[in-house]
């Protein structure tokens, strides 16, 4: 491709001014582009400065140290109204976290579902898969969030009247209350069985493969670990006791007490994230998988593999490539379509930062500038991860 | 002397062909299959029943008020008397024939365009694109050559979904194409300077974009100059989407044979002819299915507006649906919204296919 | 790598934003006539206070306070352009001249009046924190809301209020916060939250909105003061002014007894010098504010004195039917005091 862009001129020069050189053209035309850059940031840096300074707005950062003063509804980690806006910058940037996780695997668990569903020779399902993907892609996600909150969870039974599952999960529109466990004196012996498990099923997996690669005889590994998984911890439960004793909700006065709860904004937004970002991943994999030749599956089938493990060993990891890098940009759009919390009051990071500390202190360029700032590391950090992922699959090529 | 007769074939089996043979082998090939069959059907009987009785059988159609929603469904009333608002938000009622007049003009105008056969087609759509805007400014905002001034704080509804959706893909299209450019030429700064660029609006989301444009953009201009609050969002949306538009056509660029550029160089073509005459023609047509896309994006995207307080289609429904008169028409509303876009989006999408079955001519490798 | 560098120039593009200075008389008075009318930031829906009703007119106390800079200043209420403001978009359209004045059901305090750059002309509501209950609950004081959950507007005096009060009394709450009035209401309606917290006169404006506003009760407790009133940018005194004594001079013309309706008769024929002085039939004080002489006849003839507005918007004459208490005239029993025209 360089050599194509080179200009003839470049390798004769029959003219003699300086002006008609390309090189010299070229080092002109980019001067005056970095001056002009330069001078209309220059220009609106000027501005800026100027009009904080003549209306005496006072700038800076100085405000994240100062006591924030207000609630905040959710806060993963321990908050009173007397911390700072700094500790606020955080808590908004944990919750914009947990949706954009929450989602992020939910939305490629029911994207994948879709994707498959989407190629099954059965006609019906494939038509409804279609359906899906076709309706909830074609529909803003704002408004996806609005209907999930606005028209399904707050007209749900308030907390007196909640739907009651089994005496230890209730739903009401404060949410979905649940059970919430604590350290028992079973505890410490159940992580060990469990790590102990983890490791043991790790060791197990790789002497199976080794022992395959070498032998050609598999070894029901999936099973074997299974049970490794399920017995250890249970063992440890039998001989130690239960492992966490669990916090009821109950209900006490206005609400219920005790116990973790899921606000109906964070289930509204990360359901309406969920729907929305998993038609557009269901389209990844369909064409993923539509991008194997079916050469590929023939072969596996002649060479005797069954249809389960052509899927698992031929077409996915094929598959993988293709669907790896339009993968990536759903996740960064689900991270940042998760500032549309906004609209409904989860205390998201711009709800919180660009949205009530801007207001309570006026600093609009400073708020404003950290949280457009965040989300260009998460979308970096995304990239890179998700480069590196590729990079990993990608070697499987020849 | 017996001559041998060749029996008839038999007709294959009867459970192969057929409705019988169709359903056996899409619906019931295997248990696994028949499993999932029955699955799906109970889910269907789960979900259209209910939903076609709410949205149809006992929908109420007819009447002016929230008293005449008796059925047990829908009530569709509800969106018929606020019909008007979600088209045109405040712009006054009589006014609204411009607005009717400014959509036709554009599905007039426009129309030949989409004629394969019409002549000089790329001159008339040219003229299309300067003139039409000027017309349609002119039509909704007036103000001058006789039109009496409509204020863009009372525009509103699908109107303004619709204009911020047009001025900013039409907007972003020319930014877009030089930045993709840029990010293509050989000079370190020039590609600096645009990676830059269209990395950072790439980054963020557009909602933070909309809050600088509303609440900052202010504070970067010189005093005494500022803007109208619809302009800024436009603004905002047109930097934005500049971004994604470059990209796209960064897309197309790549996918020219390099043949085309060392024809184009040893003709003797400069860089601006080269690109103006050879390649952009080239690439640009590969790559309207990617701009009609990014133009859904857009598209729905306008709804996030709301958040600076504008009055899109969204906006307009929310509101409606906070007055007393007809509190609890929620669901009625967010479902009209989501038709409206839907239709849109979908009918959009469904262009872009087809070009792209139609404009697919083999460049690509 | 790219987007890396584009990061920190945004980060030091903002670090180094650490200036402050001194403010200079600008001239809004020139723009503000040069135009040919007033932008008035005003809020984006509330009654009694600024909305639009069915044909797009603005009406409320606030749209008035702007009606009467325009009378002052042009002789005609009617050139005044409005911009409906959210709470977070209010002091950067005022801070970045986008409008002349705010008058937005704003509540004046220190760290507006210092850090923003703004500066408050006067108080057009005495108002006070109060909490909107479903009778349901069985609530009858503010502190037996411990455990309650709580809805508010994002980013307003009343989230601090609210904090503080509960922290005081000992007591734990919920927030959910909106960016809408709208949203906190419909939630209340919804059981999404037991009680919905604002400043008074915004309770009494939301409760008319919902479906059934008998069902809900505004508690007796009032948790702050909130002081609500136009605002103007710092450093153009002649502006301040301006915007200051026509919101007084309607205070004073209630006082003498100045309504719509006698304002020009009073103006001819008054023998009573307050009343000649206040109305330009002795004295300049007009000219003294760059304005014409018959300045107050003109705010009083086309929007009313205090009085009028108050009963037209939130009053008796209103849906909203609330008590003047508080902003009842200080010779009244209220805290409405306008110092003297001389």
């Amino acid at each position: 491709m360089r050599a194509a862009m080179q200009n003839p001129a470049t390798i004769s020069r029959p003219r003699a001014s300086v002006w008609t050189d390309p090189q010299v053209r070229g080092w002109l035309f980019q001067i005056i582009a970095v001056i002009a850059v330069v001078a209309i940031g220059w220009y609106l840096f000027h501005n800026t400065q100027h009009n904080l300074a003549q209306r005496g707005i006072i700038s800076g950062f100085g405000f994240l140290d100062q006591s924030a003063g207000f609630g905040i509804s959710q806060h993963l980690i321990d908050y009173t109204e007397s911390d700072s806006y700094g500790r606020v910058f955080v808590i908004g940037l944990l919750n914009t976290l947990l949706v954009s996780a929450i989602g992020i695997v939910l939305a490629t668990i029911l994207g994948f579902i879709l994707g498959v569903a989407r190629l099954s020779p059965n006609w019906l399902i494939s038509k409804l898969a279609t359906v899906y993907i076709e309706t909830f892609r074609n529909i803003p996600p704002l408004l996806q969030i609005f209907f999930w909150y606005f028209a399904v969870f707050l007209p749900l039974p308030g907390p007196r009247q909640s739907l009651n599952l089994g005496d230890t999960f209730f739903l009401s529109n404060r949410g979905l209350n649940m059970p919430s466990p604590n350290m028992a004196e079973g505890f410490w012996p159940f992580l060990i069985a469990v790590v102990v498990a983890l490791v043991a099923v790790w060791v197990l997996a790789r002497w199976a493969l080794r022992r395959f690669e070498a032998t050609g005889r598999s070894f029901p590994t999936l099973i074997t670990s299974l049970v490794l998984i399920v017995a250890l911890p249970g063992l440890a439960m039998l001989v130690f006791g239960d492992p966490f004793h669990w916090t009821v909700p109950e209900l006490k006065g206005f609400n219920y007490r005790g116990g973790w709860v899921l606000i109906p904004e964070l289930m509204a937004l990360t359901l309406a994230l969920t729907v929305y970002t998993a038609a557009f991943i269901a389209e990844n994999v369909r064409s993923g998988i539509q991008a194997v030749s079916h050469g590929q599956t023939e072969a596996a089938r002649s060479l005797g593999l069954p249809a389960g493990k052509t899927l698992r060993l031929v077409i996915i990891p094929q598959a993988l490539r293709v669907i790896i890098p339009p993968l990536t940009s759903q996740y960064l759009n689900l991270a940042k379509n998760s500032s549309l919390a906004a609209g409904i009051g989860y205390p998201d990071m711009v709800s919180l930062f660009a949205g009530t500390t801007l207001n309570q202190t006026g600093q609009a360029i400073e708020a404003i500038a950290i949280t457009m700032s965040v989300y260009l590391a998460i979308s970096i950090s995304i990239s890179i991860l998700m480069n590196w992922y590729n990079k990993r699959i990608a070697l499987i090529e020849r | 002397m017996e001559v041998h007769q060749f029996r008839p074939s038999l007709p294959p089996p009867r459970m192969s062909v057929g409705v019988v043979g169709w359903l056996r082998s899409n619906l019931f090939s295997n248990w696994f299959n028949t499993l999932l069959t029955l699955l799906a059907i109970y889910l269907v009987w789960l979900i259209v029943p209910p939903l076609l009785k709410w949205a149809v059988f006992e929908a109420d159609w007819v009447g002016t008020t929230r008293a005449d929603c008796t059925g047990e469904g829908a009530c569709w009333v509800f969106i018929k008397e606020r019909f008007s608002q979600f088209m045109y938000g405040f712009y006054p009622a009589e006014l609204r024939w411009r607005v009717d007049l400014t959509v036709w003009l554009a599905v007039i105008g426009a129309a030949p365009l989409f004629v394969s056969a019409m002549p000089r087609k790329a001159l008339y759509g040219a003229a299309f694109l300067v003139i039409y805007p000027l017309l349609a400014f002119w039509l909704l905002h007036g103000g001058f050559l006789g039109l009496t001034e409509v204020e863009t704080s009372q525009w509103g509804g699908l109107m303004l979904t619709l204009v911020i959706a047009a001025v900013g893909i039409a907007g972003a299209l020319p930014l877009g194409i030089v930045l993709a450019l840029g990010r293509r030429s050989k000079m370190p700064a020039i590609r600096v300077i645009c990676v830059t660029f269209i990395e950072f609006w790439r980054g963020v989301p557009l909602i933070t974009v909309l809050f600088m444009s509303s609440v900052m953009l202010p504070l970067f201009l010189p005093e005494g100059l500022s803007f109208d609050k619809l302009l800024r969002a436009l603004i905002g949306v047109i930097l934005f989407q500049s971004a994604y538009i470059a990209e796209v056509v960064r897309g197309g660029l790549q996918a020219i044979p390099k043949g085309q550029y060392e024809a184009a160089a040893a003709m003797g073509l400069g860089y601006w002819r080269m690109m103006g005459l050879v390649i952009l023609p080239q690439a640009l047509k590969l790559v309207i299915p990617g701009i009609v896309n990014t133009f859904i994006a857009l598209f729905k995207d306008t709804s996030l507006v709301i958040i600076i307080g504008l009055f899109d289609l969204l906006n307009s429904i929310k509101q409606a649906t906070t007055d007393p008169a007809w509190l609890g028409m929620a669901t009625e509303g967010y479902v009209f919204a989501a038709l409206v876009f839907w239709i849109f989006c979908f009918g959009m999408s469904r262009y872009s296919m087809r070009l792209e079955r139609k404009l697919d001519t083999g460049h690509k490798r | 790598m790219k987007m890396v560098k584009s990061t920190l120039a945004v980060l030091t593009t903002a670090a180094v934003l650490g200036v402050s200075g001194f403010a200079q008389a600008g001239a809004t008075l020139d723009a503000v006539k040069k135009k040919g009318f007033v932008q008035c930031g005003i809020s984006d829906g509330l009654p009694g206070f600024s909305y639009a009703d069915a044909k797009g007119n603005y009406l409320g106390i606030d749209v008035d306070v702007c009606r009467a800079v325009a009378a002052a200043v042009f002789g005609d209420a009617s050139k005044v352009k409005y911009s409906p403001l959210t709470a977070k978009e209010r002091f950067t359209a005022l801070q970045s001249g986008e409008v002349d004045m705010l008058s937005r059901n704003t509540t004046w305090t220190s760290s507006r009046d210092a850090a923003m750059g703004l500066n408050f002309t006067g108080v057009t509501y005495y108002d006070g924190q109060g909490f909107l209950v479903n009778k349901k609950l069985g609530v009858s004081s503010a502190k037996e809301l411990d455990g309650a959950t709580v809805c508010i507007q994002a980013g307003t005096t009343t989230e601090l209020n609210l904090a503080d009060y509960f922290r005081a009394n000992g007591l734990k709450y919920t927030p959910i916060t909106y960016d809408t009035s709208d949203e906190s209401a419909k939630s209340l309606e919804s059981g999404r939250c037991d009680v919905l917290t604002s400043d008074q006169s915004q309770l009494y404006a939301q409760r008319i909105k919902l479906a059934a506003p008998d069902d809900y009760v505004v508690l007796p407790e009032v948790i702050s003061k909130e002081p609500l009133g136009p605002a103007v940018r710092q450093g153009d005194e002649e502006w301040f002014d301006i915007v200051r004594w026509s919101l007084l001079a309607q205070l004073n013309a209630e006082e003498l007894g100045i309504t719509s309706a006698n304002v020009e008769e009073m103006a001819k024929s008054t023998k009573n010098p307050d009343v000649a002085r206040l109305l330009g039939a002795e004295g300049d004080f007009g000219k003294d504010l760059k304005l014409p002489k018959d300045w107050a006849v003109k705010i009083i003839k086309q929007v009313g004195n205090y009085g009028e507005i108050f009963d037209r918007n939130v009053g008796a004459g209103s849906e909203l039917k609330i008590e003047r208490g508080l902003n009842a005239l200080w010779n009244k029993g209220g805290l409405q005091y306008a110092p003297p025209v001389r």
